[in-house]
């Protein structure tokens, strides 16, 4: 990493994703988790570049590792990759694939693509920051709702209900993709199993950061951001 | 004598006490077992029910925030049911973990082959990294749970059974050790095969390598072997799918003509049910069976 590091604020993002996608007419509202990966990252995530190493950080895991040019152009746009790397996106050598890569991308906390791996393995990662003592570090995992068809990912939500994870925190991208649907909402199933949960607009930024930041004492809690359908 | 797998609770009750990194993941298996464990390490010995999936990736979040999970549960559900789990969440993440599984290939052989897995070391085989230890007794059991805890933070599988030899021999993780030497040719018997494979090569002029860590495969220790005997015809003997270990021979002895017979369980399936030593029969690996195949294979 010999480039320096460009910070831009959320008008700067589409530039950077057209840096990837070279289509300069597709504006943010074309990217489901934009607005989502924006809130967190500005508002809400306590890692920066500077701290991506230290065991307090909080985590982020991309479990929805597709379409990962939003979260490319947010770590960007927030110094964590220089903006450099987003031109050869995909190519042989670019750190940057179609799937990230934790090895590859500073600041990426897992690499995923296999879908119904992020938040099981954040259910881990929460757990363990427990048992270290750092209960203020917080873990949290972002998810497609087509992606919670995986019964991975209902293991892990069942378990941190039973188990009241505190620390862990899932952020539902819902774009209407899942084949079937969720009957009653996305956020019954986790209230059924005894999370927190709440559904906002996933492209209001303060209905985002209030449900981000909203206390739930003694349960995990899960965000479920509705943003246009995928599939009109 | 206690079984590997009660030796194996009693020393990661031990580990937990001494090191901080270290939580144990189940998945229901083994969990009454570690009750007392659970008392004194609440946050560290984790029961995910019977949630396999879960148990591997917890296991990768684990060691991403700095722990490192020693995982249990029968090998079937250990390496088979969660297979993208071991290779993603622990490969590919580049974390370690230490999975210890208990059943192996026959030992629950009343369960039938829902609960048998012959083929967890050939599936670790397609992936990066890991070593695989498979001790022969409670003992060497011991010494390999504590070498692979303390195995920074390297992916280590090890392979409990009930089977087991008579008299342990002292362990040298990552070696193959000499039992004894004959200009025949080389068996080379693996963790709970060793007693067979002695009985069965009584008044056979051959070397008698025993194995407890079978990757890496110690590929100079059985070459240095070869070398002594004079004689570059192999025979293993693995308590799990016959020929797992043949490709490590091959890569070994590369530069010189040789012969490998792979002598384990079959692939066929043994709708069976009964005891785990009439399966270790029916598949040929009790002395009789080790015997008749290893001089027919000898020149």
């Amino acid at each position: 990493m010999t480039s320096t590091r460009t910070f831009y604020d959320y008008a700067g993002l589409e530039r950077l994703m057209s840096l990837m996608s070279g289509d300069e007419k597709h504006g943010p509202a074309a990217t489901s988790t934009l607005d989502v990966l924006w809130v967190l990252y500005d508002r809400v995530l306590r890692v920066a570049p500077d701290t991506a190493d230290d065991p307090c950080r909080d985590r982020f895991l991309l479990s929805k590792g597709h379409g990962p040019m939003a979260y490319y152009a947010v770590l960007a746009a927030k110094g964590f990759i220089p903006e450099e790397w987003l031109y050869h996106f995909a190519a042989f050598d670019s750190p940057l694939g179609h799937h990230p890569d934790r090895t590859l991308v500073p600041g990426a906390e897992i690499g995923s693509g296999s879908l119904g791996h992020g938040l099981p393995i954040a259910v881990g990662t929460a757990l363990g920051l427990r048992a270290q003592g750092r209960d203020q570090a917080r873990t949290w995992v972002l998810v497609g709702d087509a992606e919670m068809d995986e019964g991975s990912n209902h293991e892990a939500v069942a378990f941190a209900g039973a188990v009241g994870l505190e620390g862990l925190h899932v952020v539902a991208v819902d774009n209407a993709s899942a084949t079937y649907g969720w009957r009653g909402g996305l956020a019954s199933r986790f209230a059924a199993e005894g999370w927190s949960a709440v559904t906002v607009d996933g492209r209001d930024h303060q209905a985002l950061y209030q449900a981000f930041t909203a206390p739930h004492p003694g349960r995990p809690h899960a965000v479920i951001a509705r943003v246009e359908p995928k599939y009109v | 004598m206690d079984t590997m797998r009660e030796r194996f609770t009693a020393v990661a009750s031990r580990l937990l006490d001494e090191d901080p990194r270290l939580a144990v993941v189940l998945a229901v298996i083994s969990s009454d077992r570690f009750r007392e464990a659970a008392k004194a390490h609440p946050d560290r010995v984790i029961d995910v029910g019977i949630r396999e999936q879960l148990l591997v990736s917890a296991a990768g979040g684990l060691a991403l925030a700095g722990m490192r999970p020693i995982v249990h549960t029968f090998a079937s559900f250990l390496v088979e049911r969660p297979f993208e789990q071991v290779k993603l969440d622990l490969g590919h993440q580049g974390v370690g973990a230490v999975l210890v599984s208990a059943g192996g290939s026959y030992d629950i052989a009343a369960g039938g082959r829902t609960h048998q897995a012959p083929g967890d070391v050939a599936l670790l085989d397609t992936l990066e990294g890991w070593t695989v230890h498979v001790p022969g007794h409670p003992d060497e059991a011991e010494a390999l749970l504590r070498h692979a805890a303390a195995d920074g933070d390297r992916r280590v599988y090890v392979r409990l059974s009930e089977h087991a030899n008579r008299e342990p021999l002292p362990v040298t993780p990552g070696s193959f050790q000499v039992v004894r030497e004959g200009r025949a040719g080389v068996v080379l018997a693996v963790g709970p095969m060793l007693d067979a494979a002695r009985e069965a090569t009584e008044g056979l002029e051959v070397t008698v390598l025993y194995a407890t860590t079978v990757r890496p495969f110690d590929g100079e220790g059985l070459r240095a072997a070869v070398g002594r005997s004079g004689t570059a015809d192999v025979v293993l003997v693995e308590p799990y799918l016959a020929g797992t270990s043949a490709p490590f021979v091959d890569e070994a002895l590369v530069d010189l003509e040789h012969r490998v017979l792979g002598i384990g369980t079959a692939r066929e399936e043994l709708r069976r049910y009964g005891t785990w030593a009439e399966h270790v029969a029916a598949h040929g690996l009790d002395a009789n069976g080790l015997r008749g195949r290893i001089s027919a294979f000898l020149r």
